[in-house]
């Protein structure tokens, strides 16, 4: 393992040094490196949903067989930044019969549990913004919230084809949510503990993709089912319901939500890199290959593994056609909750007669 | 943590969950109400939070955040009113519903004073795998019966929503 701080450990560090001076007391400067932790994650989402943006539509230009963006910067690199300009350039309109407050403040709200779950993304070793004892369940708590705003603004907007969607995200986000938190129950039964630090630990020698198959499986279609993307994008469901709980937003309130949305796919796809996927540790290779590989700081792994995973959610997005509700609900509740508990089971079992077989 | 900070902190989260839960009581539109409980959930699971109880603060916001949502969907369908304006009317049963909260509050505060609680300084280690012991060992009957009482209501709820003859 890489035991040499990193260029992200020694930045912080030395932001620590110049800090220390400057406030004195010691519990100052850890509230200071909080502040800049947040920062660096308010920093993190917007870059990323900016590149996310162009990303996609990359991909499906890719999936489709044509270009995608490409008449701004190379490769259309700069087409986001294009877009970002126009949305905060539109006027903030506001219709009239809207719940005002509930309106107004559910694009707010729908980016705040996306930043709280980012505070224990495990970013690389001793890179943990907040390393909790409860880090995994503290992701799946925080994400869960994600449901109120959506309803907020299908009820706020006062408009029936939001209503229904808001009444979706409910269904559909309360369901799913199901699979997700025990796809995981099997990993974290196999580490013992639901530190985000200690769950990457545990895979320096296997990555669990190779010993919960099923569970990555189970997590990843459950995954796509609660960031509300295609197959799964009932909610916004264009072809049925205009664009759901979105349909009366526009401008930076419309970008609020878009925002929202790519900081929770960032997030999911980073919790299946780093429950399932080894998170920092570097690929397993032997010899000297595998040296090679140690030499890449863990960040850098990490962020290869996530954005592996955006690409796979991207894939299903422009390749699968949507879910119509009953199928929905019915593959939710008949097909991931059954299996996912099976391979609770199945995990349980395994532990058992792995301790017998080394007389534990 | 400094006393300060930790004074602070408390007071805005007892601000925030009162001001709140006072909301749900006197705004007319239920829909309304129902999102101030779920801040007043909030603002009590950052209490735990204070109280060195994450794990319980992490079940806070889990249930009741996908409690709230489903309270709502089924609040806006179950009251058919074309108006949700005026949907929480308090006026015809208020004076029995304050004579429920004084004798509920009585109640708690006749348990709090009677309860000795053992108190330390220290914050117990906390594990969840002290919790699960517990819980499936000195506290099996109680889990085990909540399980049943669950999937009782679970049936029942779809008995309800099938009818009788087709479930």
């Amino acid at each position: 393992m890489n035991s040499n701080p990193d260029l992200l450990t020694s930045l912080a560090g030395s932001i620590r040094s110049v800090l220390s001076p400057l406030i004195g007391n010691p519990d100052g400067v850890d509230m200071a490196m909080y502040g800049v932790g947040l920062l660096a994650v308010i920093t993190l989402i917007f870059t990323n949903a900016v590149i996310l943006v162009w990303g996609e539509r990359k991909v499906a230009g890719f999936m489709q067989s044509r270009y995608g963006p490409n008449r701004l910067g190379p490769w259309g690199l700069f087409q986001s930044i294009a877009d970002v300009l126009k949305l905060m350039s539109k006027e903030d309109y506001r219709p009239k019969l809207v719940d005002k407050w509930v309106w107004a403040l559910a694009p707010i709200i729908m980016f705040a549990p996306a930043v709280a779950a980012y505070a224990v993304l495990p970013f690389g070793k001793d890179l943990v913004p907040v390393d909790l004892n409860i880090g995994i369940f503290y992701f799946i708590a925080v994400s869960s919230i994600t449901t109120i705003p959506l309803l907020m603004a299908g009820w706020g907007s006062n408009n029936k084809y939001s209503l229904i969607g808001g009444m979706r995200a409910v269904a559909q986000m309360v369901s799913y949510e199901i699979p997700l938190v025990f796809s995981m129950l099997g990993a974290i039964m196999l580490v013992g503990s639901l530190k985000m630090s200690s769950i990457v630990e545990a895979q320096s020698h296997i990555w669990f993709v190779f010993l919960q198959p099923v569970a990555f499986l189970v997590y990843v279609i459950a995954a796509t089912a609660e960031t509300n993307r295609a197959p799964f994008d009932l909610v916004e469901g264009e072809s049925e319901i205009v664009a759901g709980p979105l349909t009366e937003y526009s401008g930076m309130r419309w970008a609020m939500f878009f925002l929202g949305e790519y900081a929770n796919l960032l997030a999911v796809s980073a919790i299946a890199s780093a429950v399932f996927l080894g998170g920092w540790q570097p690929l397993p290779l032997p010899g000297a290959l595998g040296d090679m590989m140690h030499a890449i700081p863990g960040w850098i792994w990490f962020a290869l593994k996530t954005y592996i995973m955006i690409f796979v959610f991207m894939w299903f997005r422009w390749t699968f056609p949507r879910f119509r509700v009953d199928q929905l609900m019915g593959f939710g509740w008949k097909v991931l909750l059954p299996l996912s508990l099976a391979n609770i089971l199945v995990t349980g079992v395994g532990i058992f007669l792995y301790r017998v077989a080394i007389g534990g | 943590m400094n006393d300060m900070v930790f004074a602070t902190a408390f007071y805005i989260l007892a601000g925030i969950t009162i001001l709140s839960a006072v909301g749900v009581v006197f705004l007319k539109n239920i829909v309304h109400s129902a999102f101030l409980l779920a801040l007043a959930f909030f603002g009590v699971a950052g209490i735990y939070v204070l109280l060195n109880a994450e794990f319980l603060a992490a079940v806070q916001l889990l249930v009741y955040g996908g409690a709230i949502a489903v309270l709502i969907a089924f609040g806006v369908m179950l009251i058919q009113r074309r108006d949700m304006s005026s949907s929480n009317p308090d006026a015809a049963w208020s004076p029995l519903g304050l004579g429920m909260a004084v004798m509920a509050m009585v109640v708690f505060i006749a348990a709090i004073v009677l309860t000795q609680f053992p108190v330390t300084n220290v914050a117990p280690e906390f594990s969840v795998e002290g919790l699960a012991r517990l819980l499936l060992t000195d506290y099996v009957v109680a889990f085990e019966a909540a399980a049943v009482l669950l999937l009782a209501a679970m049936v029942g709820a779809i008995i309800l929503a099938k009818g009788a003859k087709e479930a």
